[in-house]
Parts: C-alpha cells; sequence; structure tokens
C-alpha cells in the first residue's frame, strides 16, 4: 500500500468501515510510515475535537418567543384542538 | 392512563400524536431537536440572529409538512435535512445568489484523484481532552470550519458531530454516498491541516521522505 492509497481509505479506517483485509495492510503500512500514523492520529483527535466541543447554548429568550409562534400556527392548522396549552 | 410524552418516547410515537393533533407531542419534538438544529445553525453561520430564524424556520416547516412526513428516515435526519436547507439559503443569499440546490453536478475537485495531500504533519501539543476545555480552542474550530465551503462543511457537520450514517447524510443532503464520502476526506483532512498548523509541535514535525506529489 501507498501513501496515496492509504490517503483514500482513510474515511474508512477511521470509521472503522474498512474491509478487514485491507485493514491489516493500512496498520502494516502505518508501522513503517510515520508521517500517515500521525496524519490518523491527527484526523481522530480533529473529529474527537469537534464533537466533544462546547455545544452553543440557545438563548432562553429566543426560546420561548419560538414556542409562543409555533403554538400560534398550530392553532391555525389545529382549531379544534383543546389540549392546546 | 400513563403519559406518552416521556423522555423514553421514541419520536414515531410522538410524530403520531403530533400528526393527530397533540400539541404536546409536537412541543416535545421541537424541544428534543431544538438544540441540535441551533447548534448545527451556529457552526453554519456563526450569527446567532441568522440560526435563531433558522431554527423557527425549521420548526415551522416541519409543523406545515408533517403529513407528508411518512417516516421513510428518522425524523431526527428530516429535521436536520430542513435546517441544512435553511443554512444553505442564507448563505447562498449573503453571497448574492439564488439557488439553493445541494444536488448541484459534482464538481471535479471532488473525486479522489484530487484529495490535497497533508503537508503539516506533526503530534499535538495536547490531547482533545484537554483542548476542549480551552476557550479559545472553540474559536479556533470555529474558524476553522469557515475556511471549509459549505458544501464540506454540512458534510462535515452532519457525519462528525451530528452523528448521521454516510447513508443518512447522504438522503438529508440529496447526494450520493460515494459524493458524501469525498466530501467528508476533503474535510476531515482540511480540518486537520488548519488544526496541525496551530496545535501540532513545531519540534515534531515530520516530513515525507518521498515527497515528490505534483
Ligand atoms: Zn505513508
Amino acid at each position: 500500500m501507498k501513501c496515496e492509497e492509504l490517503l483514500a481509505m482513510l474515511n474508512e479506517y477511521v470509521d472503522g468501515t474498512v474491509d478487514p483485509a485491507v485493514c491489516v495492510e493500512f496498520e502494516k503500512h502505518m508501522a513503517g510510515c510515520n508521517p500517515c500514523q500521525v496524519v490518523v492520529d491527527n484526523i481522530r483527535q480533529t473529529i474527537t475535537l469537534y464533537k466533544d466541543g462546547q455545544p452553543y447554548a440557545m438563548p432562553i429568550q429566543f426560546r420561548e418567543k419560538m414556542h409562543d409562534t409555533l403554538r400560534k400556527k398550530w392553532k391555525e392548522k389545529f382549531p379544534g384542538s383543546e389540549n392546546a396549552l | 392512563m400513563t403519559n406518552p410524552l416521556n423522555p423514553e418516547t421514541p419520536d414515531g410515537e410522538l410524530v403520531r400524536l403530533a400528526k393527530a393533533g397533540e400539541l404536546d407531542a409536537f412541543e416535545a419534538l421541537t424541544s428534543r431537536y431544538e438544540q441540535r438544529v441551533f447548534g448545527l445553525a451556529m457552526r453554519m453561520l456563526r450569527q446567532e440572529q441568522d440560526a435563531e430564524d433558522v431554527t423557527q424556520q425549521t420548526f415551522l416547516s416541519v409543523l406545515e409538512n408533517l403529513e407528508g412526513f411518512r417516516g421513510e428516515a428518522n425524523f431526527s435526519t428530516w429535521v436536520l435535512r430542513i435546517a441544512s436547507h435553511a443554512a444553505l439559503k442564507i448563505i447562498r443569499k449573503r453571497k448574492g445568489l439564488n439557488t439553493v440546490s445541494l444536488e448541484e453536478a459534482t464538481e471535479p475537485s471532488d473525486d479522489l484523484n484530487s484529495i490535497p495531500h497533508p503537508e503539516f504533519i506533526a503530534d499535538w501539543r495536547q490531547s482533545p481532552e484537554h483542548l476542549v476545555e480551552r476557550n479559545e480552542v472553540r474559536r479556533l474550530l470555529d474558524d476553522a470550519l469557515t475556511r471549509l465551503d459549505e458544501k464540506h462543511r454540512l458534510v462535515f457537520l452532519l457525519r462528525d458531530v451530528e452523528g448521521l450514517s454516510i447513508q443518512e447524510t447522504a438522503a438529508a443532503l440529496e447526494l450520493s454516498e460515494g459524493n458524501v464520502k469525498v466530501r467528508l476526506l476533503r474535510a476531515r483532512l482540511q480540518l486537520r491541516e488548519d488544526l496541525t498548523r496551530v496545535l501540532g509541535d513545531p519540534a515534531r514535525q515530520l516530513v515525507r521522505s518521498h515527497h515528490h506529489h505534483e
């Protein structure tokens, strides 16, 4: 396996969906190619950083306003609904 | 009678109740997904007012189109799809374009032969666990996202942040799975490159011995 081929299989490897036979080749290449090993590590860390990053909190006043708007629209759509709070 | 509106109630059941006119069920669905929609919109648009607009438009659209939702996709995928289109619409408007099409032809850059090679290769100075706690890191992450083309950004956010599968991402964006995979690879590589230039340890930078690609 060459570095270019490894690059093309990167998603499948990182996501764990790579074919087992290819996986062996992939890891054999990384064992002998430090740059590819580091790129794979960097990619994993990049994904982790975004996934575990601080979420954006929705402003509470906006939430209330939006729910009001939605309730109004709901009542137009289901005029008979008595359970509308 | 047990209350069907508890956190364990499956989306499908809430959808059924909402279609039957139960406002509480609709509000429960909204509450379940509004933070994710808002977060996605913030990461796409980086502007609170625009992210609020996207969030409200998304749930108004859910309300309008609920009858037409047949459950062929997950409800969450459907909601994220509506939100994605709303966010793209704002981006296109900012650019002065009117089209919202995501199905546009695959660009020449979207094939595997033109995947950019990693340039700056170095171990990071700190682990992601340490980095997420630093405030300036969010800024760094958002700046790197902004430098991505919005089509790549959206694929990355849906797949890697929202946790959709390749298939679900393809369905949400009306793209082929092959196209999603190529865009995801480009996004991941470009983000890696950007972040490593800041977070990588220059003292441990690696140079490829066979660095001869054209
Ligand atoms: Zn290599």
